[in-house]
């Protein structure tokens, strides 16, 4: 447990970081740094846009799959690991 | 008759049947046998004709070929024609030829008939008409036979007869029943049918008569030319009046009906109809969804985070979040260098066009020459046009002496204008020389100035704005038709203004008045110094400062009438106004007092801080952070009566503090909130809060950066320094002293880095943070005196200006080139960058400090220790050792003596 807090603290300390949820396979926050609304909005749209790519690549070539998702925005970058039964977010500021 | 139309046969013959009317025909004729037999053989043939599809009994048709012909001796036309068209043939010849040719005889088909004929020949007629079918015709019957060769019986039975006479010819020898017997010509007994066809004839009633019309030759195919005659009853034409008689129309009374009734049908019909029609719905839509997210409970989720799977998931992704975080970090992937690279290179331009131009300068030998100009200011609005205010050049002394020749000569704003450099366009005329003044931001019209006095001066210039804006060239053209008129040079007439509203003297400041401000138009300060609302959102508030070392507030509405009785008075007793001053101010003339009042004492020492210069936090126009006004604005605009304190809001978010400048070169942070004592239950001033004197001379700008509200400038003596308000350790930046005293100084409106200095030897110098901060980017020299105001101005967007005021009264505007007036990309961020640097470095400076002198403290103490200790623990070796060198001293003390001969030697004891 202290070693998943301990990862889940060094990816948070990285410099701009704002935000990290991690949701299950059904779309529902487990774990968030970020307030309860915005969790929720983040964890729904982006577990939607995971399982599209994660589709998208298996049709192309069913032996492949997704590994890591960014979405960059004017703003942000949204990045999202994915899993069999979880997803991983991350939402940061970058440098500039 | 011989007119009579042969009548053809064919109207006997289309009487079918009639055979009476036939029978006439050959009684009249009586024509010979043969040709009666012709006659009634055409009837006969045409009305056997008509009987064509039964032959009379006994004759039945037969061919004959030309070879039966031959044989039988009744080829057509030579053995047998038309007159005589029978042929007996014996029947033993028939029989026999039938047997030779047998089918092939032309017999054949009558072969039985003629096995069973009775008589010995049969007769053969030639049947040229093929009146029964065939060319010839057999008679089969005896009777038939006689019939033909003998016609008989008369005619006059029509049917019988005209067969009679068919078969005449056939029977002739066989039958002698019948005998031919020509008919008799009887007389024609009418029976009625001669009245109808008398009435046909046309028969002529009288002789024709014969009549002959000629006409001359040349008048045959002549051009005819018909011309109208009206039939009118004129004595002159009467001969021919006979001839045409008109038949006008007219109005026959008979059939003229006057319709005194009229029936017209008039439906209604509705211009709307209702209709209606009825769906069926089929399918429930949803109209609206309301939903929540689904959450898990606590527990749940500890749950799943003690799992082995998150452990492990989390500690498999956090390769890849470093692998992203780290890029991101190190270096913007989606930078685009292409766009960012043309902003660089786009001044190309040689050395000239990176130095100010000289555009235009502005001297008036009248009013300017010779005097310093104490300021300047652009006016807000008209473009092209700024102010300009002049002073002698006296010290006090000089002053006090000239004091007599110093009152007539008057103390003017010039108002310039650049369609005009040689006349000025307006003067303002003040009480007495102005030291500083101001446009105000929000009405233009209205200027603010102090004077050296110490009274504060207001100006309208409402009349002439209208003037000032429109002019345009247009005064050079009056100026010379004026001249023109007089025939000499004379000047046109620079309209002058006078003040409309001045101080009253005892309340003003008691020297000169150094600076003068309009407060921004989002508050307003109450008798307290608390900012409050302003609601008029104008600009109603001016801020003083004077070298007496008080600030003043003053305002220009009129004040709460406290008894209305006094002011009645004063307006009873109040002199005439001077022709042409402007009535809006009248209420403060002579009797304006200031609202706030504030002394600034010094903090450490007794006296007070002279200001010259001061700058507030809030700018004007810039009003983010302050709530809209509540209420809307209220009726009267303009310049009405200062609000109760009641109505009025007090503003949170206004800063009250405020940097001053001074004139031995201090700067100073104050408030102009006045403190509640709580003993004594007063207001107070309160003291400033900080100082520092960097400078070696009187401070001339303090001026905040156009970009960042808490970074300003100071310019004194020989150095400037920048600021930032809240670090109180020290300036960011404090430059190293010129050679040159810096006389003035300003920001660059469009530039967050670049600010311009002006030197006592007329040079202006163009500083650069980001370029370098030891020496200026730019030296120029503008002018042979010295430099008294810098004030730079955007006229359009590629024109920046600059103004540039000297010692000797001649405004100079210059142009700045494009590479100081365009912000290089992301300059803004570098200035903060530098301010941020320059900070942190002073703070590690002082901490560096605060930590040296912790050491040196330290070592300090450590050193006084162990001499401490040092001490104790020889000080009885010290005693000996003092006693040892008393003793010694002793000696040397008797030896000096006994050589000086004081002391004589001791006899050594005996």
């Amino acid at each position: 447990m202290s070693e998943v807090e301990e990862t889940i603290k060094r990816i948070q300390s990285h410099k701009g970081v704002l935000g990290i949820i991690v949701v299950n396979s059904e779309g529902i926050p487990i774990l968030t740094s970020l307030d309860n609304s915005t969790t929720v909005q983040y964890a729904g749209l982006i577990h939607q846009l995971t399982m599209k790519a994660r589709s998208t690549v298996r049709d192309i070539d069913p032996q492949n799959d997704l590994t890591f998702l960014r979405l960059r925005s004017k703003k942000h970058e949204i990045m999202v690991a994915p899993d069999k039964e979880y997803l991983l977010i991350v939402i940061q500021n970058p440098s500039e | 008759m011989a007119d009579d139309p042969p009548r053809t046969p064919t109207p006997s013959g289309s009487r079918k049947g009639s055979g009476k009317k036939a029978a006439p025909a050959p009684n009249k004729l009586a024509p010979p046998a043969a040709a009666a037999q012709k006659k009634s053989k055409e009837s006969v043939t045409k009305s056997k004709s008509q009987h064509d599809a039964q032959p009379p009994q006994g004759i039945v048709p037969l061919f004959m070929a030309t070879k039966s012909q031959e044989i039988y001796e009744c080829i057509c036309d030579e053995h047998v024609t038309e007159d005589n068209p029978y042929k007996l043939i014996k029947k033993a010849d028939i029989i026999q030829d039938m047997k030779m040719r047998a089918a092939i005889s032309d017999f054949h088909p009558v072969k039985q008939l003629v096995l069973d004929y009775p008589g010995e020949e049969l007769l053969i007629a030639y049947d040229p008409d093929f009146k029964f079918g065939q060319n010839f015709f057999l008679c089969a019957t005896e009777e038939a036979k006689m019939e033909h060769l003998h016609p008989g019986g008369a005619g006059a039975e029509g049917e019988e007869g005209v067969e009679a006479a068919g078969e005449e010819g056939a029977e002739e020898e066989d039958n002698a029943v019948y005998v031919y017997k020509p008919p008799e010509a009887k007389e024609w007994v009418t029976q009625g049918s001669q009245v109808e066809v008398e009435d046909e004839i046309v028969v002529d009633t009288r002789d024709k008569i014969r009549f002959r019309a000629s006409r001359v030759r040349k008048e045959f195919g002549a051009a005819i030319t018909f011309e109208d005659r009206d039939a009118d009853t004129s004595a002159a034409e009467q001969g021919l009046a006979a001839s045409c008689l008109a038949c006008p129309s007219y109005a026959d009374t008979n059939f003229t009906i006057k319709k005194a009734e009229l029936d017209n049908a008039v439906q209604a019909v509705p211009e709307m109809t209702d209709g209606s029609s009825q769906t069926d719905w089929k399918h429930p839509v949803t109209a609206s969804v309301q939903y929540e997210p689904r959450v898990i409970s606590v527990e749940e989720a500890k749950v799943a985070q003690q799992s082995e799977e998150f452990k492990q998931f989390v500690q498999a992704s956090l390769p890849r979040f470093e692998l992203a975080l780290q890029q991101n970090t190190i270096m913007d992937v989606f930078f685009d260098d292409w766009a960012v690279l043309g902003e660089e290179d786009t001044n190309f331009g040689s050395k000239s066009d990176s130095h100010l131009k000289e555009y235009q300068s502005f001297t008036d030998l009248q009013y300017s020459k010779d005097k310093t100009v104490t300021c300047v200011d652009w006016h807000p609005q008209i473009k092209g046009v700024m102010a300009v205010a002049c002073c002698e050049r006296l010290t006090f002394d000089e002053r006090i002496d000239n004091a007599n020749k110093l009152l007539m000569s008057p103390s003017l704003i010039l108002i310039w204008s650049f369609a005009d450099p040689i006349h000025p366009q307006l003067l303002l005329e003040g009480p007495d020389d102005i030291c500083c003044f101001k446009f105000c931001p929000t009405n233009p019209n209205i200027v603010a100035g102090g004077c050296i006095n110490g009274q504060l001066v207001l100006w309208d210039i409402t009349e002439y704005s209208e003037k000032l804006s429109s002019n345009r060239g247009n005064n050079s053209k009056a100026s010379q038709k004026k001249a023109a008129m007089f025939g000499e040079e004379m000047q046109p007439e620079t309209p002058t203004i006078r003040y409309c509203a001045v101080s009253a003297i005892e309340n003003s400041h008691r020297n000169i008045i150094s600076s003068v401000d309009w407060l921004p138009d989002h508050y307003e300060l109450n008798r307290f110094g608390i900012p409050v609302e302003n609601r008029l959102s104008e600009c109603c508030q001016i801020m003083t400062c004077g070298t007496d070392g008080h600030v003043m507030v003053w305002d220009i509405r009129a004040p709460k009438a406290p008894a209305n009785t006094k002011d009645q008075q004063a307006e009873k007793s109040a002199p005439p106004r001077p022709f042409g001053v402007s009535q809006v101010f009248k209420h403060l003339d002579l009797s304006w007092k200031p609202l706030l009042k504030l002394s600034m004492a010094k903090t450490d020492s007794s006296g007070d801080y002279s200001p010259l210069k001061f700058s507030l936090t809030e700018k004007q126009g810039v009003r983010d952070h302050v709530p809209q006004p509540a209420g809307g604005k209220p009726e009267t605009t303009g310049m009405s009566k200062v609000p109760s304190a009641k109505n009025q809001r007090p503003l949170e978010c206004i800063a009250t503090n405020y940097f001053l400048g001074s004139e031995d070169g201090e700067v100073i942070y104050a408030s102009f909130k006045l403190e509640k004592d709580n003993e004594t239950g007063k207001s107070n001033v309160p003291k400033p809060t900080w100082s520092v004197a960097p400078h070696d001379g009187p401070v001339n700008t303090l001026q905040r950066n156009p970009f960042f509200s808490d970074i300003l400038l100071s310019v004194g003596g020989w150095t400037f320094a920048i600021w930032k308000e809240g670090v109180t350790s020290g300036a960011i930046l404090q430059s190293a002293c010129a050679p040159k005293l810096y006389t003035a100084g300003h920001w660059s409106t469009t530039r967050p880095a670049v600010f311009f200095l002006g030197t006592k030897d007329g040079n202006v110098e163009v500083w650069d943070l980001l370029d370098r901060t030891h020496e200026p980017l730019l030296v120029q020299n503008v002018t042979a005196a010295q430099v008294t105001q810098i004030v730079p101005w955007v006229v359009s967007k590629k024109q920046h200006l600059v103004a540039v005021s000297d010692n000797v009264g001649t405004l100079h505007i210059l142009e700045i080139p494009w590479n100081l007036r365009h912000p290089a990309s992301g300059e803004k961020q570098a200035v903060e960058g530098f301010f941020d640097r320059e900070i942190q470095r002073i703070e590690y400076f002082d901490k560096k400090a605060v930590a040296r002198a912790n050491e040196r403290s330290k070592e300090m103490d450590k050193k006084k220790a162990q001499q401490a200790k040092a001490d104790e623990v020889s000080d009885d070796a010290l005693m000996e050792e003092y006693k040892v060198e008393y003793d010694s001293y002793k000696q040397l003390e008797k030896k000096l003596l006994q050589q000086l001969g004081l002391i004589e030697e001791e006899k050594p004891e005996i």
